[in-house]
């Protein structure tokens, strides 16, 4: 290393020559941080989303790597936010990665005490019998005047603020062919 | 709203940057407090007497925008003989029937429309929670109106909105808010000198709102404040609701609730809607003026959608396959039914309502009374473990080896790894790319809900009963893709769009659909999204490549309109305002409307547009009626029917309060809907007795760290080490006189429910000086539970279920309770505790709070201080 290397790769020189002159960016940086690369620079790819949390509708670009999400950050391109997240948006990818999320399926018998695992396909299965059985022991054809009612009141769902438009479209669809009416979400709420 | 919505907040802070003044009303100071130019501290529940003070301030002055007012609005629409207002009702209108505890709306109606318009008995309308239908267009007025354009006429609506906020004084406001006149008047008169031809104001609001017992007509309040100084349709003005989840708007729009099918269309009611045509009838009022005139076809491409090929003219588009309101179906009515016994089967679709819903022990008794539940979410979350981990099985309520309930848990895709539309809360919907796949047995709700219906499809093949018929012919068969055999969210958002049935060609909006099965469309108010076969929503033209309306980011309903009702930007001939103001007008060399926004008018009708006689439908609407969705072409400032509460909103204390309305006799919302279970309870509040055993006021909001029921929060660490613990904020003035220690313990009573929080003394809360009495309120943020990284009791324990009659939304932002200190008591002596409070406080289960308060007709001119009724009041 020469003398001029050497007085060149000191922070004091850089921050008082440089183009940095309160230090706090490239005349403080080391020889490691300044051969760093940033993990959305070598992503894969990169999905254009939007933030799951409150309704303003942040964009946001998901960074993958080895099909893995590496990085959520804010979509600069979006005129409704500009880039920028708040702290729950920017918290996006500990949301998708959190290792509390639950990636099987869980079962709980009557009158147990815990849980149990359970095939999804299954648990598919089940619950379209289920299903069948609660439509068949509180079916309503008709009214006390022979109206069509054609329902069931024995079933029930709450959600969909969270979900998305194709979701519901299909939620609803396939409930108002069951019968079923008391279908209602956060909306309500 | 920099608390909840930091980075929608970034728009007031650039128009303040600008010269925007920014008034900040929140009974607790926020971070939104600290950047506002004034902030006006305000008794929870108390917003109508703000508002309507407002509203006064304005008409006395003179002060509304004559010409917009004049034009654009039902200021000289005469209203029918019949009517009379609250101002002779001791807080009642006429047509009040004390049996139903409900409106008939027959004596509000315009004059001459008595019989032809409005609803008339509204307690159905309750029950079916018709307000909603209201989201997408304005109730119906036949024919004509009688005006007076000079506003003199004593029945014209601009005087009838005189008189009726005539009480609204500065000195009321400060009496019912505990907001300083001064405060007020600067409010009011920052408001209305921001208006006019070369200014507008806007008006923000979120659940603060909405969650009332009469909220709605809060809403309805600022509608008033803000058609009297021509803010509606314009740039900078409106009245914008800041919705909390993802996609919210999107899912009340191709709704998830019991009362709507996809864009605003009524489910229909058994005994109102037999036939297809009673029930498109009702939707579309033939001879009505607006677009609901085609409802026909929106409705019968709907069907069309749902049931393809077997859905023909001949069988009314199987309308019988419908399923039938007969009554009130909501959430909180579902909740009492579970625990009666009444429903084996609940689906939870990322939703938490052990923690999110008002009253959570209703909740989760309710739930512990099931055959069978189905959680699919992220999270393991309290609803999916209230038999195990739940605050009953502390005290013994519910016992897991008695517990009958079936639990399966079934994990779900996260936003990253699904495609598909959010609608965020200006009605944009904006498409996600998919990044991954789901882990392990994750899935979308797509996937579920599509390989559910085909199961069913299957075990049902070859069934000969009639219950069967409608998913049997269900149109459902949709492409997939991948390992998992994803259903293509692109085809259903295709169907949501509709197309021609005989061409498969997506059509290019809902002028397009037609009512004898040619077209098929899942929601017509979102055709358009997939116009020329393009995933409109999934545009993303940066925002340095286009203007500041942004007309090429994602898709706005309907038809791509940023800003709704725009044709009032413009003035009755069609010229802009102001140059500063201008956003679309007339342009009468090429004879069309133009400008930055997609026109919310017929393109080619000129403003000197007159309807022949007889004329219904779009054609009914004249050149210069800019609110074309509603049923006379104006802005409402008298709502004739529509909303079941009161033509004009009228200040009603919560369902609890500490206080006698010092307005009316009529203490409370009288229409508002209460639910006499016994494991439900009001807390007392004046003219009862023993509402000074529940003395203080509490609300809940967000933290700007946490979301929701906190599923997407108390389980995420970075923001769960940022806000780890459950809290109370309170006064240093309520931490003297109920011997609360800052960081200590306290607990919190209501008739409900007991739970505790580490205390926060704070100025963040102020005492307030109201009717010559403090009130003291406190504040809780309501993410806790018992799951997840952290956890802590739940504030919407404390709530009871009373409902705003318009739209069944609970009252979850004001209660009473009391506040001791130290921790709550553990097991079975919990409930005993609030056992000894209800006992106290006189709380019957399952009796119903009086709902007529009214007062013996005073002579005129008396002060509100008169006599009251004994024992109603504790000051």
């Amino acid at each position: 290393m020469g003398l001029r290397t050497f007085i060149a790769g000191w922070p004091v020189y850089r921050q008082l020559t440089g183009t940095d002159p309160l230090g706090r960016g490239v005349a403080a940086q080391s020889g490691r941080s300044a051969g760093l690369t940033a993990r959305t620079e070598t992503a894969d790819r990169v999905a254009r989303s939007v933030c799951p949390y409150c309704a303003v509708g942040c964009g946001q670009r998901v960074y993958v790597s080895d099909d893995r999400v590496t990085q959520i950050e804010g979509d600069p391109d979006s005129p409704i936010s500009r880039g920028r997240l708040c702290p729950k948006g920017s918290a996006s990818k500990s949301l998708v990665t959190s290792p509390l999320r639950q990636t099987t399926v869980r079962y709980r018998r009557p009158y147990s005490t815990d849980w149990e695992d359970l095939d999804l396909d299954t648990a598919l299965d089940m619950i379209a019998d289920r299903l069948l059985a609660a439509r068949e022991q509180t079916w309503e054809d008709v009214d006390s005047e022979g109206r069509p009612l054609h329902r069931t009141l024995g079933i029930s769902s709450l959600g969909g603020a969270t979900l998305d438009n194709e979701e519901n479209y299909l939620i609803k669809k396939l409930f108002t062919a069951m019968g079923a009416l008391q279908i209602e979400n956060q909306a309500r709420i | 709203m920099a608390e909840a919505h930091p980075v929608g907040f970034q728009w007031v802070m650039e128009a303040k940057r600008r010269g925007a003044k920014v008034f900040h009303v929140d009974p607790r100071f926020t971070r939104t407090s600290a950047v506002a130019d004034t902030y006006l501290p305000i008794r929870a529940g108390t917003d109508i007497a703000l508002l309507g003070g407002v509203v006064r301030y304005i008409l006395d002055n003179e002060l509304d925008f004559r010409e917009y007012v004049l034009a654009y609005t039902n200021a000289a629409t005469i209203v029918s003989e019949q009517f009379a207002d609250t101002e002779d009702g001791d807080g009642l209108f006429s047509g009040y029937d004390p049996h139903t505890d409900s409106y008939v709306q027959t004596s509000w109606q315009y004059a001459g429309h008595e019989q032809d318009s409005g609803s008339g008995h509204t307690a159905k309308e309750r029950d079916g929670a018709a307000g909603l239908q209201h989201e997408s267009h304005g109730a119906q007025v036949s024919g004509q109106t009688a005006r007076d354009e000079t506003l003199q006429h004593p029945r014209c609506v601009y005087q009838i909105l005189r008189r009726h906020f005539a009480r609204y004084t500065p000195e009321m406001v400060e009496r019912v808010c505990g907001i300083p006149r001064e405060k007020f008047l600067e409010l009011a008169r920052a408001w209305a000198e921001n208006s006019g031809r070369e200014r507008t104001g806007a008006l923000v609001y979120s659940v603060g709102w909405t969650q009332h017992s009469v909220g709605v007509q809060y809403i309805r309040t600022g509608a008033i404040i803000q058609l009297l100084l021509g803010n509606m349709g314009r740039p900078g003005g409106g009245i914008l609701a800041l919705r909390g989840h993802a996609s919210i708007q999107g899912s009340t729009d191709i709704p998830t609730l019991f009362n709507l099918l996809p864009g605003y269309l009524p489910m229909p009611h058994h005994a109102d809607h037999p036939t297809f045509d009673d029930w498109v009838d009702s939707i579309r009022h033939p001879g009505q003026k607006g677009f609901w005139g085609n409802a026909r076809a929106y409705a019968a491409s709907l069907l069309k959608a749902y049931w393809g090929d077997a859905a023909t003219p001949e069988n009314d588009f199987c309308y019988d396959h419908l399923p039938r309101m007969t009554g009130d179906h909501g959430t909180y009515q579902q909740v009492l039914n579970m625990i009666d016994g009444k429903i084996k089967g609940y689906f939870l679709l990322g939703q938490n309502p052990a923690v999110g819903s008002a009253h959570g022990r209703a909740q989760r008794l309710g739930m512990a009374n099931l055959d069978w539940l189905v959680v699919r979410d992220l999270f393991m979350i309290e609803s999916a473990t209230f038999w195990k981990n739940g605050p009953e099985v502390a005290t013994g309520e519910i016992v897991p080896q008695e517990c009958r309930t079936e639990v399966f848990f079934l994990p779900a895709a996260s936003h990253v790894e699904k495609e598909g539309t959010f609608t965020q809360t200006q009605r944009l919907l904006q498409w996600r790319e998919k990044a991954v796949e789901p882990p392990g047995d994750a899935r979308s709700e797509l996937w579920f809900f599509y390989h559910l219906g085909r199961r069913l499809r299957e075990k049902l093949a070859g069934s000969a009963h009639r219950r069967d018929r409608a998913l049997l012919d269900l149109a459902w068969d949709y492409p997939t893709h991948g390992p998992l055999a994803e259903p293509s969210a692109e085809a259903v958002l295709r169907e949501i769009n509709g197309y021609d049935v005989s061409t498969g060609r997506p059509l290019a909006s809902f002028a397009e659909a037609k009512d004898d099965g040619s077209t098929a469309v899942g929601c017509w108010i979102y055709s358009g999204v997939y116009a020329d076969g393009v995933n409109q929503a999934a545009r993303r033209r940066s925002r340095h490549e286009q203007d500041w309306v942004a007309a090429e980011w994602g898709w706005a309903w309907p038809a791509n309109r940023r800003t709704l009702y725009n044709r009032a930007s413009a003035d009755p001939q069609g010229r802009p305002w102001s140059e500063r103001k201008k956003y679309v007008w007339w342009d009468p060399q090429a004879g069309e409307w133009t400008g930055y926004d997609v026109p919310d008018f017929e393109r080619t009708k000129p403003p000197t547009y007159r309807p022949p006689q007889g004329a219904s439908g779009p054609a009914a609407l004249a050149g210069d009626d800019p609110f074309v969705m509603q049923g006379d072409g104006k802005g409402w400032l008298y709502a004739p029917s529509g909303v079941l509460d009161g033509p004009l909103p009228t200040h009603y204390e919560p369902a609890e309060s500490p206080m006698r309305n010092p307005l009316y006799g009529q203490q409370a919302n009288p229409t508002r809907k209460v639910y006499a279970h016994p494991v439900n309870s009001v807390n007392p509040s004046p003219p009862q007795e023993h509402s000074a055993v529940f003395p203080y006021v509490f609300t809940v909001s967000r933290l700007t760290e946490h979301h929701t029921a906190g599923a997407m929060s108390r389980t995420v660490s970075p923001l769960a080490e940022l806000q780890p613990e459950m809290f109370v904020e309170v006064s240093p003035e309520l931490a003297a006189e109920a011997g609360l220690t800052h960081l200590g313990w306290a607990h919190l009573i209501s008739g409900r429910a007991v739970i505790e929080a580490k205390v926060l003394v704070t100025d963040r809360l102020t005492p307030l000086r109201v009717d010559g009495r403090v009130i003291h309120q406190l504040w809780l943020p309501y993410h806790f539970g018992y799951e997840g990284l952290v956890t802590g009791d739940s504030a919407n324990d404390l709530f009871g279920i009373t409902l705003d009659p318009n739209v069944l939304i609970q009252e979850s932002k004001v209660g009473t309770c009391d506040i001791l200190p130290g921790r709550r008591p553990t097991g079975p002596p919990l409930r005993d505790l609030v056992d000894d409070y209800r006992r106290r406080a006189g709380i019957v289960p399952g009796e119903r709070p009086p709902t007529v308060t009214t007062r013996v007709r005073r002579p005129a001119g008396r002060s509100g201080d008169g006599p009251r009724e004994k024992g109603a009041d504790h000051a």
